[in-house]
């Protein structure tokens, strides 16, 4: 399969506008696996270009259900998570909405053995590869159970089981640091390669130029995956950058880039498996700009209908949502009913709802887990300070919380 | 509370102090070789350098001009040629981006020697040095370890102005989760070079500039490739019993001088060799000024919550009784680097402050404003 690598219609055109909302939203032309081909809206959507893939690239039954299961468990546990935060129960969350298929496509289109640095909206990869509601349950309550041993903030999920670096939260970081990685992976000379998850507003942070250049020189095998979804909080991508969107920039640094409709699962599959491929053979750096919507608000912390148009929101979230896409696309394959969606919806909600009621109960994690890991071994002046502390709750246990392990 | 633990710990380093007797002078006094072998501070790192990475193969040097240029100051000269391209990385001029990168492959488990060219250019990656390396093995809960090792020059230079001249001591060792260390002579530059590549913690290394061209004698066992100084001891390099002076890096050499004008007017000054800012050795600092009863702080940096600070709130805290003079804290200026030869040695502690210093803390000068006052 050849990909043709995108001259890119101007994104200006799509862009061309301010703050004003839009009810008739201009078609994204933009192109895909087939220079020129243009993808209609939602409501005639096809996807039909997918049958003329070769046997070998084109997403099975057992695939697809697998996905679209997956899109639908992301959802869904956004959407609880974040009411879980709302309610009090949790400090802090932070949704997916609008890019399952950025999520699961683009971790399906992967192996395990592939390296995964992520930004922080892309657990759909660790629900992908494994991780389990349960697990992200702990992590979001800080207790006991969770990897971090309650360290970090929720949404900072991390699993070195299945590749998937720690969320960190200053942001492109990750960039300089995955074309590291691909440096030593390189040297391993395994079958696999970095896979290095940014959002548009990250592009303009010093470390992605860092990144994809010395990627390029060092000729590194990392994909540099952009969400491009319009928004870094209140910023649109009108004042975050001019030029024409970021598959541009990776050409600059003479890597090659694509351009993709990021709410198409089978077009991301498609463009990851065959990003993957020649980073893999051909030991370069690819750059995905995957064209998609933020339909959450930025986080819990953000009220985004302050800044946008609630019907561009709502357009987004209903007809143009890269679910209701795909779901169209396996019913009208035959593989997918009504009554499939309500048991796997309610399978998956009852399933969240426990783990949240078990993450719950679940104790803190101990005050051992406050010293270590500072460094390798625990340096004696934290040795000393936690002798200190435990000395003083044996002397006045009355001021120690109760349920919080010693 | 705390004092009480920290008078037991004291009481332990006076026997470590014992093991420490490694003093320059005691060299001189060794039958086994009729000639102490002398070397430079760069042949020294050179060779650490170069024996670590020919025993693991995971080290690897990276940064501007250390490859075809042979290093900016000659500390990887012969590097490229021996080991390669591969293990001696040339890299375009970002310093946030090579620094990105030896944090990545590090978290991949390979064992990065990062240089800067200085470590004023550090700040242009000192996000990723603090929360990219010194974060990251506690907040993954161990799963992502850092075993890097950063190392340039630091500190002031001879006319190189503001943007080239300040001491990092402090900044980084502030930070948990990082380890600092600051080598004076040709022995420490081995084996704390050798010790920070080895250690699996992301480990600051500052160097000086003025150092690299000194010579200083080495011992037989301190050439061997296995030798390495532990991380997190001073070195008592000259013994005394009436002051305290505590250093580290270059200042080391001006306390020593200054020891040797004191003694010529009856003080006797205890030289304490720092050797690693984070961990700091208290113990033995404090061993030291419960013997001799005051203390004298040296850095090159800036005075405001610098090195000497701390040494000053921890021998407060741990030894207030066995103070007899209040701590004098020497330090540059609070001014950026000027440029000007004269202007630059005023900003900058000397000889003369030290000895100074040293009298008003033995009460036999008169007590005067303190030169490098922060405001």
């Amino acid at each position: 399969m050849e990909i043709l690598f995108s001259k890119s219609r101007s994104l200006n055109h799509f862009l061309m506008r301010s703050r004003k909302c839009w009810h008739n939203l201009i078609p994204r032309h933009f192109e895909s696996m087939k220079a020129g081909e243009q993808l209609n809206h939602a409501h005639n959507y096809k996807e039909d270009y997918h049958d003329d893939l070769n046997d070998e690239d084109q997403v099975s039954k057992g695939l697809a259900l697998n996905m679209y299961s997956t899109m639908v468990a992301l959802q869904t546990m956004d959407n609880i998570f974040y009411e879980a935060q709302r309610q009090g129960r949790l400090s802090f969350y932070l949704t997916s909405t609008g890019e399952e298929a950025i999520n699961i496509a683009s971790a399906a289109a992967l192996t395990l053995d592939d390296i995964v640095l992520p930004q922080y909206r892309e657990p759909g990869v660790l629900l992908w590869r494994g991780f389990t509601l349960q697990e992200f349950a702990d992590q979001l309550f800080g207790n006991k159970a969770d990897y971090g041993k309650g360290r970090q903030m929720p949404i900072h999920y991390g699993s070195n089981k299945l590749n998937y670096f720690t969320v960190s939260s200053p942001l492109t970081t990750q960039l300089p640091q995955a074309a590291g990685v691909a440096y030593s992976l390189k040297m391993d000379k395994k079958e696999a390669c970095v896979v290095v998850y940014f959002g548009d507003g990250s592009t303009s942070e010093g470390d992605f130029h860092a990144g994809l250049n010395f990627a390029a020189v060092m000729e590194a095998p990392v994909i540099f995956l952009c969400r491009n979804n319009g928004w870094a909080i209140s910023t649109p991508v009108t004042e975050q950058f001019r030029s024409d969107g970021i598959a541009i920039k990776g050409q600059a640094y003479g890597i090659r880039s694509i351009r993709v409709d990021g709410n198409d699962a089978l077009a991301v599959y498609s463009a990851t498996r065959a990003a993957r491929q020649m980073a893999i053979k051909e030991q370069r750096p690819i750059l995905v700009e995957a064209m998609t919507y933020r339909v959450s608000h930025h986080s819990t912390s953000d009220d985004s209908t302050k800044y946008r148009c609630v019907k561009e929101i709502e357009q987004w979230r209903t007809e143009k949502s890269p679910i209701t896409r795909f779901r169209k696309w396996i019913e009208g394959n035959g593989w997918w009913a009504d009554q499939n969606e309500t048991e796997l919806r309610g399978n998956i909600r009852k399933q969240v709802l426990e783990a949240i009621q078990g993450a719950e109960k679940v104790e803190k994690p101990p005050l051992k887990d406050l010293f270590g890991d500072v460094y390798h071994k625990m340096p004696s002046n934290l040795q000393e300070q936690e002798r200190f502390i435990r000395d003083t709750i044996k002397r006045c246990p009355k001021e120690y919380p109760s349920d919080v392990p010693v | 509370m705390s004092g009480i633990i920290g008078r037991k710990m004291a009481t332990k380093g006076i026997l470590n102090m014992n093991q420490l007797l490694l003093g320059s002078r005691v060299f001189a006094s060794r039958t086994f070789s009729s000639s102490a072998k002398e070397m430079t501070v760069r042949d020294a790192l050179n060779s650490a350098l170069d024996e670590e990475m020919s025993a693991d193969p995971k080290v690897f040097v990276m940064g501007e001009e250390v490859g075809e240029y042979q290093g900016a100051y000659k500390i990887t000269k012969g590097l490229l040629d021996k080991y390669g391209p591969d293990r001696v990385l040339d890299t375009p001029i970002t310093e946030a981006g090579f620094t990105g990168i030896g944090v990545g492959a590090a978290y991949h488990g390979l064992k990065p020697v990062i240089e800067f060219m200085t470590f004023n250019f550090s700040m242009q990656a000192i996000d990723h040095i603090i929360n990219s390396a010194a974060k990251s093995n506690y907040m993954s809960a161990g799963q992502i370890s850092v075993p890097i090792v950063f190392r340039g020059p630091n500190g002031a230079a001879a006319g190189v102005g503001a943007q080239h001249s300040q001491c990092y001591a402090a900044w980084f060792a502030a930070c948990p989760g990082l380890k600092v260390l600051a080598p004076y002579s040709s022995e420490d530059a081995r084996g704390l070079l050798k010790a920070a590549i080895r250690d699996p913690d992301p480990v600051v290394f500052l160097e000086n500039e003025l150092l690299y061209g000194e010579s200083f004698p080495v011992s037989a066992e301190a050439l061997d490739s296995s030798f390495s100084l532990p991380i997190g001891k001073a070195k008592i390099e000259r013994e005394g019993k009436d002051v305290t002076i505590t250093a580290f890096s270059k200042m080391v050499g001006y306390a020593l001088q200054a020891a040797e004008i004191l003694a010529k007017e009856g003080i006797s000054a205890e030289v304490i060799n720092l050797r690693s800012i984070r961990p700091l050795d208290r113990p033995t600092i404090n061993a030291s000024v419960r013997k001799t009863n005051r203390l004298v702080t040296l850095e090159e940096g800036f005075p405001q919550h610098g090195v000497g600070a701390e040494i000053c709130a921890s021998v407060v805290e741990e030894s207030f009784e066995y103070l007899d003079a209040p701590v004098e804290r020497i330090s540059g200026a609070d001014v950026p680097m000027p440029y000007a030869a004269n202007l630059e040695r005023m900003a900058v502690p000397q000889v003369e402050d030290i000895v100074r210093a040293a009298k008003r803390a033995c009460y036999r000068a008169e007590k005067s404003v303190p030169m490098a006052a922060a405001a």
